[in-house]
């Protein structure tokens, strides 16, 4: 029997119980649907995490106080550990291999100016700020190189800071006060945007010894590094390492350099994409059941149609092939409409909330697919073997 | 043609061995018109599927066209199905999903015969049994006479050398019966071996040669 025959044949079966042929590859349909919607949100979230992540650049190192075992971040500083200083930033600034250091403390505090005060984001920072973090002066400079231990009082605005606060007038030279400190308005940085829901716009940038001050503090949160982009982050790592020590005397300090969070962040992204696609692998598994469980009764119903066929001519062989086929048929047109329909789903959804991140994950979705054939192959081969094993005589007589 | 040497089949009911067929003898040539008749029960319809090579006799030995087929495994045995028999059976067993040219084309698609040429050879066999406007219709909405008539089509696509009937008019009042039978009786005229089993013993009366059986052994 040749194979468009087969094809045909099947198609005309499937077509002749058109009601029960859509009810049961329904169950297929939404979950390789939900496979292609579940794993273009994992995928759009990746990609939305990652952008975040290198909107800084790449080649960064962030140094914290306190040495952690596991990867996270030392928040709690635990007090025997000597805690990180701008003047460490200093030194490492001197490295060869680094561009600029910065020094962050970070904290919230009221900002006043004139008559009118929000609350915000206080980064002390030091002068390396625009070229390590990738921000632009929009309007006056940014922090100068002042002596890290007695800086001048000047502030820079985040953009959408100033609007808040001047939003008629130029505020540079204008005076605001932090807390019980004035400072002097230098600069506005360009708008950046949210990262991870801290708004860098919604920020005030001061010398990070005014911050440590206002917040009380003995040390800085942490100390950025911008590297030279032709060096490996491993070789920057060790010799950022050895000067600490140097300095510390012993390993008190975490390095995590950019590379390793953001393959970090892969991973954990993947194993979310991953996760969600599992989910919707179970309905797929739900609908193969539903595939099986058909052609199961398929058989039995055909048991005389079987003999049939038989008794004129037909090999065990074409009737273990019919039956097989007809499953795979359903399983493909399944899987086909299924990634249509998912396929629809993320269009529409970016149409309407064009915000959400989707992603067309097109590697799960052809494994999708091609698990769906697998699918087919599984539930049919089993009904099919009984409809080939069927002797013609005995399956003539069965009515 | 057809050679039956002392051919025994035994069914296993229970815990009893029913003796269906009892030491046959049967030889009928090429182009022979038989029938056979019995009452229910004398295995008449047991003789006729180990001729159709649907069965399988428990000993002795089946010649067709000078070839042994007794033992045969099953893949040769469809295709010798296909190709030199064709059976018709009382209660058609037609396709009810496909269409009267469909079930006509079935023997052909399992051929493996291209499309191109099948289209030929079923147009001319609806027009040989009368059905031509009928070919779009499925078997339900066909009578008892025009399903039979399309089970015969089916049967003879193939051009075999053997037409073999069981109780082809059982389920037909008179009228078609006899229509069918002629219309077996014209493919015997073109030289196609022809066997009925038949209840009837005035169709019975129809063929050149007559065989009874009784109990599993035969009369002439």
């Amino acid at each position: 029997m040749q194979f468009p025959d087969l094809i045909r044949l099947s198609l005309r079966t499937l077509s002749s119980h058109r009601m029960r042929t859509i009810l049961t590859t329904l169950g297929l349909i939404i979950g390789i649907a939900s496979v292609v919607l579940l794993t273009a949100m994992g995928k759009g979230i990746h990609q939305f995490v990652l952008k975040e992540f290198t909107q800084f650049g790449t080649n960064l190192i962030a140094i914290f106080p306190g040495k952690t075992t596991t990867f996270g971040m030392s928040g709690a500083t635990i007090s025997t550990v000597r805690p990180l200083t701008q003047d460490d930033a200093v030194s490492l600034q001197k490295l060869d291999q680094v561009i600029s250091a910065v020094p962050l403390v970070q904290g919230n505090a009221r900002i006043e100016a004139g008559h009118k005060q929000r609350r915000a984001n206080v980064f002390g920072v030091s002068a390396g700020v625009p070229e390590v973090w990738q921000i632009k002066v929009q309007q006056g400079r940014f922090l100068p190189d002042d002596n890290v231990n007695n800086p001048r009082a000047f502030a820079v605005l985040g953009s959408k800071l100033r609007a808040e606060l001047f939003p008629n007038s130029n505020p540079l030279g204008q005076r605001v006060r932090i807390g019980a400190d004035r400072f002097r308005v230098i600069g506005v940085m360009e708008s950046k945007g949210q990262m991870l829901g801290f708004d860098l716009d919604d920020s005030i940038y001061i010398p990070a010894a005014k911050s440590l001050e206002m917040f009380d503090r003995n040390g800085v949160m942490e100390i950025d590094l911008l590297y030279k982009p032709s060096l490996s982050s491993n070789e920057v790592e060790t010799a950022v390492r050895r000067l600490l020590i140097a300095r510390h005397g012993r390993e008190d300090f975490t390095i995590i350099t950019q590379d390793q969070m953001l393959s970090s962040l892969d991973d954990i992204l993947n194993v979310l994409t991953f996760a969600v696609a599992a989910l919707g692998g179970i309905s797929l598994l739900v609908g193969s059941v539903g595939i099986m469980t058909i052609m199961t009764i398929a058989v039995s119903e055909r048991i005389s149609e079987i003999g049939l066929l038989r008794a004129i001519g037909a090999e065990q062989k074409t009737i273990f092939q019919l039956f097989l086929l007809e499953a795979l048929t359903l399983s493909t047109i399944g899987g086909c409409t299924g990634i249509l329909l998912g396929g629809c789903c993320v269009i529409m959804l970016q149409l309407l909330l064009p915000e959400l991140p989707l992603q067309l994950a097109w590697g799960y979705i052809l494994f999708a697919f091609l698990l769906s054939l697998v699918i087919g192959m599984i539930s049919g081969v089993f009904p099919a073997i009984k409809a080939a094993q069927w002797q013609p005589l005995e399956a003539l007589r069965t009515e | 043609m057809i050679e039956l040497n002392n051919i025994h089949r035994d069914f296993q009911v229970g815990e009893q061995t029913v003796h269906a067929l009892n030491g046959i003898n049967l030889s009928i040539s090429a182009g022979e018109y038989v029938s056979i008749m019995g009452p229910s029960g004398s295995g008449k319809s047991t003789l006729l599927n180990i001729i159709a090579l649907l069965d399988q006799a428990t000993s002795g030995s089946y010649c067709l066209d000078g070839h042994d087929v007794t033992h045969l495994d099953e893949t040769i045995l469809a295709k010798t199905r296909r190709e030199k028999i064709g059976f018709i059976f009382q209660f058609f067993h037609l396709i009810p999903r496909l269409t009267a040219y469909e079930n006509i084309e079935i023997p052909l698609t399992l051929a493996g015969i291209a499309p191109k040429l099948r289209r030929d050879r079923v147009t001319s066999a609806l027009d040989a049994v009368g059905l031509t406007d009928r070919a779009s219709h499925k078997p339900d909405q066909l009578s008892g006479g025009q399903r039979q008539r399309v089970a015969i089509a089916r049967a003879t696509i193939m051009h075999p050398a053997i037409l073999l009937a069981d109780e082809p008019t059982g389920n037909l009042d008179s009228h078609s019966g006899i229509e069918i039978i002629e219309l077996l009786e014209q493919f015997n005229q073109q030289g196609v071996t022809l066997l009925v089993i038949t209840h009837d013993a005035s169709l019975g009366q129809r063929a050149h040669r007559n065989i009874r059986i009784i109990d599993g052994q035969s009369s002439t």
